[in-house]
């Protein structure tokens, strides 16, 4: 019996496994250079566009496999109108909004075109994916075009300031960033054992202890250790609270909520779905919406990020976000995923690229590497899955 | 007769944290039909894999003797070399492929690089004649039915020059029309001396066709009997449920049947694809509280293309009628309307239509019904929990906990599953298609008591179904369904399996 929930742990947590694996491998190649605080703080500055792609392409996927090609455009696209709107000296607030809601507008329309219309996904994305690059040349005029407000940059993550100001004075170390690190990780424990208490006081079956414990201690740990490598650098970037955010309540979209639940059932059985009085149509809708919602943030973020737009910007962007989550888990056929498997997807493809460049490996033999754990990953899903029939 | 030709002697197989077959032992004499029954998920099916090398030697306990040599299959192209040839109960048809295609694939005739065509359909035409079939070989699968793909099926058997045919639920799919051609076909095969062995759960198919019965019951073999003509289907199912099911459809007592709840006048469906097909004709029935309402009819008579239409137009085109909930006139646009009108439809095909099995138990039960465990758009947890441990316990399904998937259950729990969802629903018509479709006669006694329950609190119970003891056995009233339309209505004290039968044969005769 002991074996048997041995084998089940290793299976659950493959990811988790293979990215402490992934750490331990660049630590000895790199003499430990890819954790120091810096590059950990690189880390989550570059990759930023991959956490927050990934959280809305993980509910195309949810809806059966479906993914959007086009938010890589999408994202040059929002990003471009931001920056020459800030250029021409608007209100830097109503740029963001109006970033966002550029988003969300591409969003439904693509999303109608494929829930309402029954348009293929791949191809309404395609079209979109070669419509908005387009676009953004048309806006952008073909030129770069730089974004110099302070306020944009640091709020977005941009520039040399875009840190939490560390207003405990904490000197050679930044406290407030320790602290909030140490708050967080009790906050989580404390929920965490609450809701267990709660759940077994209602009678429901609850996991065992020691493995609440264990799973509890190592997050939290994680954490801290994370904060505190960060307040050896500059502190909170500002970039990871967007991150955070977006993580948070994706999460609870997946797990909480009636629309999340359709996702899941659309993506898993689209016949039952309707048959129990659901329209199958507004998942779809839905998932596509926030997709370009997210592209309008990840238009922001990289914008802010290098201070200015230009044509290239976010070309394979879509594929890393498409990569993150099925390196994540999420199931190529829909019904399957996490956001949870969003991250761990997202930080070991980050780790991975971050490794190779600082060993000096070429870019291109990056590429091929990282096109390797993505089959990898997709083939230990499947032999896994083919096991458990 | 007279010879062994097969002999699995103590079979063991373990699969992770189960014994799936444990000391089975089967033996088949050469030239007869020899029935394997038993309850869902005794192990009927496993024990064939086992024979057919789809679990290859060595991750079995025991011995396969076959013509006297002890065999190891390693795949199931050394059991197929042998002779031994299974027949799964899903068709493994490429429906865009023609018949012959079909036939030969996997065991193309001609050179390796060049499939000899004109072989390949030379030869599938000869196997069609022998299982009946008029069709040219070149005919795509698709285009022909069910019950003809069940045939292409065996011709594909028969190609590869079987000795010991295997079918596992040959006439699940079928109706009895097509069923009884496909085991008389059987009893010709027989007096050629194929040897066959058949899985099913149809009773009255096992006493018609075999000619000795081998009963299995949680993975070991409880006995074997010759079908001497004293066996009947109470026999057999003593040996399989372990005790004697003297009733097979419980009694309903004080039951008050009142006013009329759902009422379908001048109901007519066409084809969504052949614009201007009738599949249903003008059919008039009513349902009243604290019935239950037998439909009876083959397979194709349209009684789910029927339900469905009913079910918020989800079937069919050009549909007209009126119905009416509680004397009211409805137009329901959507299953969302037909469920807020308090009618619930129990899909035949739970694993297509009904449930979403990489999903739990739990988020199924509340699927139909989310409105009630969700504040708004956000779910509460612990309503949802409360909720479907209320109806596992409710209608005892057998599962360690409400957050195992569905795909891992039984196909009785499965139904239970179904079941609760719509039950939750809280409907007051429900339509019930095919309710007991393959699941075993102590999960249909289940099912029987639940439905009783349902009219007992009031609600009306349409029951469509092709078994006719159960529609019989468990209707008030009974409609006999036949191409599309209703051709009569009697009480259930009134019928029997031949004056229904009679019936749909007279209607055949009238067009």
């Amino acid at each position: 019996m002991k074996s048997v929930k041995f084998s089940e742990i290793l299976k659950k947590y493959t990811m988790v496994i293979a990215l402490v694996l992934v750490v331990i491998f660049f630590s000895v190649t790199t003499q430990g250079k890819i954790l120091l605080p810096q590059n950990i703080n690189n880390l989550i500055s570059q990759n930023g566009y991959v956490f927050v792609l990934a959280a809305g392409m993980l509910l195309c996927i949810l809806t059966g496999g479906n993914i959007d090609l086009a938010c890589g455009s999408v994202v040059c696209f929002t990003g471009g109108i931001g920056a020459v709107m800030m250029a021409a000296g608007i209100n830097c607030w109503l740029a963001v909004i109006v970033m966002l809601l550029i988003g969300a507008i591409v969003g439904a329309w693509q999303g109608f075109w494929i829930a309402y219309i029954k348009v293929p996904p791949f191809i309404t994305t395609l079209a979109g994916m070669y419509a908005f690059r387009g676009l953004s040349n048309v806006v952008l005029q073909g030129y770069a075009v730089g974004v110099s407000n302070t306020t944009f940059l640091n709020v977005f993550g941009g520039g040399a300031d875009c840190y939490i100001p560390d207003f405990l004075g904490g000197g050679s170390i930044n406290m407030l960033c320790v602290v909030v690190g140490v708050i967080i990780a009790a906050l989580i424990a404390i929920t965490t054992f609450l809701s267990r208490a709660k759940a077994k006081k209602n009678g429901y079956t609850v996991a065992p202890i020691g493995g609440v414990i264990i799973k509890t201690v190592i997050i939290c740990a994680v954490l801290v250790w994370l904060f505190y490598m960060l307040a050896q650098y500059k502190g909170i970037p500002t970039v990871l609270i967007w991150i955070a955010l977006v993580l948070l309540v994706y999460n609870y979209i997946t797990t909480n909520t009636r629309m999340g639940r359709y996702l899941y059932a659309v993506g898993s059985n689209e016949k039952a779905t309707t048959l129990s009085g659901i329209d199958s149509r507004k998942p779809y809708f839905f998932a596509y919406v926030n997709m370009g919602l997210m592209a309008g943030l990840a238009g922001i973020l990289t914008t802010a990020r290098a201070s200015g737009a230009q044509p290239t910007f976010g070309q394979g962007y879509e594929m890393d976000a498409i990569a993150a989550c099925f390196i994540g888990g999420a199931s190529a056929y829909g019904g399957e995923g996490s956001v949870f498997g969003v991250i761990i997807g997202a930080v070991l493809m980050g780790i991975i690229n971050q490794g190779m460049s600082i060993m000096g490996i070429e870019s291109n033999y990056q590429k091929v590497v990282k096109g390797l754990v993505l089959l990898i990953s997709i083939i230990f899903d499947v032999m896994s899955n083919k096991k458990k029939s | 007769m007279g010879n062994v030709i097969l002999e699995m002697k103590n079979i063991i197989k373990e699969f992770p944290n189960v014994r799936a077959l444990d000391n089975v032992n089967l033996q088949v004499e050469e030239g007869e039909i020899h029935a394997l029954v038993g309850e869902n998920g005794a192990g009927k099916s496993t024990l064939m894999n086992v024979l057919g090398g789809v679990y290859p030697y060595g991750t079995y306990e025991g011995d396969i003797v076959y013509n006297g040599e002890v065999c190891q299959f390693h795949k199931i192209k050394d059991s197929e070399e042998k002779g031994i040839v299974i027949i799964h109960q899903e068709l493994a048809l490429v429906p865009l492929m023609s018949i012959g295609e079909n036939m030969f694939l996997g065991n193309e005739k001609g050179k390796k690089n060049a499939i000899d065509w004109n072989e390949t359909y030379k030869d599938a035409d000869k196997y069609l004649k022998m299982v009946g079939l008029t069709e040219s070989s070149h005919v795509l699968i698709k285009d022909i039915g069910t019950g003809k793909q069940q045939l292409v099926e065996i011709a594909k058997a028969l190609a590869k020059h079987a000795k010991l045919l295997i079918l596992d639920e040959p006439t699940s799919s079928l109706n009895e029309t097509d069923s009884r051609a496909l085991l008389d076909l059987m009893l010709v095969f027989k007096k050629q001396g194929l040897t066959m062995i058949i899985i099913t759960h149809k009773l009255n198919e096992v006493v018609y066709v075999a000619d000795k019965i081998t009963v299995i019951r949680d993975g070991t073999t409880v006995e074997s009997f010759v079908n001497d003509g004293n066996v009947d289907e109470a026999r057999i199912i003593k040996g399989m449920v372990g005790r004697e099911i003297t009733d097979r459809f419980p009694k309903r007592h004080d039951v008050a049947i009142g006013e009329v709840n759902l009422e379908v006048k001048d109901w007519s469906v066409d084809h969504p694809i052949y614009e201007g097909r009738k599949v249903v004709d003008n059919v008039n029935f009513n349902v009243k509280k604290g019935e239950v309402v037998g439909i009876y009819g083959l397979m194709g008579a349209g009684r789910t293309e029927l339900s469905m239409s009913i079910f918020g137009q989800s079937y069919g085109a050009n549909i007209k009628g009126k119905l009416l909930v509680k004397g009211k006139e409805v137009t329901l646009k959507s299953p969302k309307e037909a469920i807020n009108a308090g009618i619930a439809y129990v899909t035949e095909s739970r694993k297509v239509n009904g449930l979403v099995l990489t999903n739990s138990i739990k988020v199924n039960t509340t699927l139909a019904h989310m409105d009630a465990v969700s504040d708004k758009s956000i779910i509460d947890a612990d309503k949802e929990y409360a909720v479907a441990v209320e109806y596992k316990e409710k209608l005892r399904t057998k599962t360690p906990t409400v957050e195992q998937n569905v795909g891992n259950l039984s196909g009785g729990n499965q139904q239970k599953v179904l079941l609760a969802k719509w039950m939750f629903a809280n409907p007051d018509i429900l339509i019930l298609d095919e309710p007991t479709r393959g699941i075993d006669v102590g999960a249909k006694y289940e099912i029987y008591c639940i439905i009783n329950d349902l009219v007992k609190e009031g609600k009306s119970v349409v029951m469509i179904s092709s078994e006719l003891p159960e529609v019989i056995g468990m209707s008030d009233r009974i409609y006999v369904m036949n191409e599309g339309k209703f051709i009569t209505e009697m009480p259930a004290s009134e019928a029997t399996q031949e004056n229904i039968m009679a019936a749909i044969i007279q209607s055949g005769k009238g067009e």
